[in-house]
């Protein structure tokens, strides 16, 4: 056959028409062009107009939440300009937390923040990834349903219930069996020394560690269920045990995922207000041991925001704000690269 | 030295579709032997049987028991690890690890057997690299790019090396260079040539040519069943089933 346009040519790159396409029902020989009506396609004026303001539309929408972000910025800023001219960066490492004097350093807040983030980090993801591990590799198919809805639901609870969870039986449980246990054998590391309320900065880290596990147990199954099944048997037929394959083929694998999913954890840890603020004991001190009190950036100014009433105050309280959404959009900022890093190729996913 | 294989009864499931039925092979250690049929007649299949990467998959059952030198690899207490360890395999889709470099693809297996020794390892490399015919093209990267940055034909050489690193007995490979180009094609084919002196291998091939070439003995399987077990020479020359002949001159497959 020619490739010259005839008729027979030109109607192989047709649809077939329904009836040739019902089995004995087939004609023979080539379909001709009067079976099938010639459809001209053609983009039509209205979806034109629809185009340009869907278009405009979407601009619009992303517009506007870059506007409102910068407006956060600028507001906060605004706002604490008191602050900022008074006490500049010793902001940021004094530790006096005087509302009556005037005297204002956020570093016991920062300090707080982030120790009791840590805290939370240290103890959930062992436990997220030990469970997403036992999901996906482990455990006989009817469990996994179950436990992934579980630790799921974990999610779902408000935060305020975790707080008094946290002071019923959390605290107590501390205070009574836990606490002196540490302070007996790992007191020598100081952090685990001095009195012993149940309230503070561990009961705070603890708090946060079940808030986060879901966040990070979630991310990191869809990770590990990404990993193709192909470097699973990569890894057995070399004769690996299942551990090994696990640490070979599944987690190093999927480690740029895990730890994206780590650093939304930390995200919501550090942003995280109501149960904090009622188990760490709320007081503005920079302690090496984790049984005392401490306090955190979101904590103060939920709690102190109604009384500050002198413009200074209210200015420092703000420029904490201005300090906590910096630290949240620098995490989130690592988060998008992390996953970025992942799509990138030197992944799994980019060999499924 | 290669080891001998000995297929007993050899039945396969995946859920309740029996894949392979009432499979029997004997092969003499040091053979090459070549499976054919069509696709999804359980080449892949049989072959995973005998270094139980079939019950990997959780929907997967088997009866029947397999020889492969002194194992017997379906033995209540034979470890699947220790018998996974002994053959090797290459799978039909290339499978490196993407996120190791050449010179750790290469080194995985070694390093899972507790070889650890830089000397030791460097040398394994690169003559499992040179065995693969890979070597040439990798030899300035070995550390610097990462599994997944080769070809899809490299990658499958890639996994060659890394299967011989480890020494297997056995060696299976299925269908190791349908993605490769006909001078790599020609590479593998003289690598297969050489291991002979040292491994068993059986390899799965669509390729009759390929079959012809570089096997002692063939298999042909056709919907889960061995039609015809025999010398490669006699398989291509004076088949004595029908069905046989019918697929390797094209008319079926
Ligand atoms: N993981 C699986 N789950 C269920 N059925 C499967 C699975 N893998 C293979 N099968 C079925 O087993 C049969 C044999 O598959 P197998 O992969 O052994 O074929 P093959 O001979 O290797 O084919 P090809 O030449 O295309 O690779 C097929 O019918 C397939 O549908
Ligand atoms: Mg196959």
């Amino acid at each position: 056959m020619s490739l010259s346009p005839n008729s027979e040519f030109r109607s192989l790159l047709r649809f077939q028409t329904p009836a040739a396409a019902v089995p004995g029902t087939a004609q023979p020989g080539p379909v001709t062009n009067s079976e099938v009506p010639r459809i001209v396609l053609q983009t039509s004026k209205v979806s034109k107009y629809v185009d340009v303001i869907f278009r405009n539309l979407v601009l619009i929408c992303s517009v506007s939440i870059l506007a409102v972000m910068v407006l956060f910025f600028y507001e906060l800023a605004s706002r604490s300009k008191l602050s900022i001219a008074r006490f500049g960066f010793h902001f940021f490492v004094g530790s006096t937390w005087d509302p009556v004097a005037g005297d204002f350093g956020a570093l016991p807040f920062i300090y707080g923040t982030l120790l009791s983030s840590l805290v939370a980090l240290v103890l959930a993801v062992p436990l997220a990834v030990g469970v997403s591990i036992f999901v996906t590799e482990l455990c006989p198919r009817f469990l996994r349903g179950i436990i992934s809805f579980t630790v799921e639901l974990l999610a779902a609870i408000p935060s305020v219930i975790y707080g008094l969870w946290g002071i019923f039986v959390l605290v107590p449980l501390l205070r009574k069996y836990v606490e002196p246990w540490l302070g007996t054998y790992l007191g020598w590391t100081g952090l685990f020394t001095g009195p012993m309320y149940g309230i503070g900065m561990l009961a705070a880290g603890i708090i946060l560690a079940i808030m986060i596990v879901p966040i990070i147990a979630s991310i990191t199954r869809e990770v590990l269920v990404a990993v193709p099944q192909s470097q699973r048997e990569a890894v057995l037929a070399l004769g690996a045990t299942r551990w090994e394959m696990v640490r070979m083929a599944v987690l190093r694998n999927a480690r740029a995922g895990i730890m994206g999913g780590i650093i939304l954890g930390l995200g919501r840890a550090i942003g995280e207000t109501m149960a904090v603020t009622m188990l760490i004991g709320n007081r503005p001190e920079v302690a090496k041991s984790l049984f005392a009190p401490g306090y955190t950036m979101a904590s103060v100014i939920a709690n102190e925001f109604s009384e500050a009433t002198d413009d200074l105050y209210l200015s420092a309280l703000v420029e904490i704000g201005l300090a906590l959404l910096i630290v949240t959009v620098i995490v989130n900022a690592c988060a998008r690269l992390l996953v970025w890093s992942i799509t990138r190729g030197h992944s799994a996913r980019s060999n499924a | 030295m290669g080891v001998g294989i000995e297929v007993k009864d050899l039945n396969a499931w995946f859920g309740k579709a029996q894949i392979l039925k009432e499979i029997n092979i004997k092969v003499d250690p040091n053979a090459v032997t070549a499976v054919i049929g069509p696709s999804g007649c359980g080449k892949s299949t049989f072959i995973r049987c005998l270094n139980r990467m079939h019950e990997t998959n959780p929907d997967a059952r088997l009866t029947g028991s397999v020889q492969v030198g002194d194992i017997d690899v379906y033995k209540p207490g034979t470890d699947a690890v220790d018998v996974r360890r002994r053959i090797g395999m290459v799978f039909q889709k290339p499978n490196p690890f993407p996120t190791m470099s050449i010179y750790d693809n290469v080194a995985a297996g070694l390093r899972l057997n507790g070889y650890n020794k830089r000397h030791d390892l460097d040398a394994s490399v690169e003559h499992s690299l040179k065995m693969a015919a890979l070597w040439d093209e990798v030899k300035d990267v070995l550390k610097k790019k990462s599994g997944s940055s080769l070809s899809g034909g490299q990658q499958q050489r890639l996994c060659i090396a890394r299967a011989l690193a480890v020494q297997p007995e056995l060696l299976l490979m299925d269908e190791p260079a349908s993605a490769l180009d006909p001078i790599s094609t020609g590479k593998i084919e003289e690598l297969i040539f050489q291991l002979k002196t040292q491994y068993t291998v059986v390899i799965v091939t669509h390729n009759m040519q390929q079959a012809a070439r570089v096997a002692d003995f063939t298999g042909f399987f056709l919907m889960g069943k061995l039609i015809e077990f025999d010398k490669t020479e006699k398989i291509f020359t004076t088949p004595s089933d029908k069905r046989t002949e019918d697929y390797i001159t094209g008319r079926f497959g």
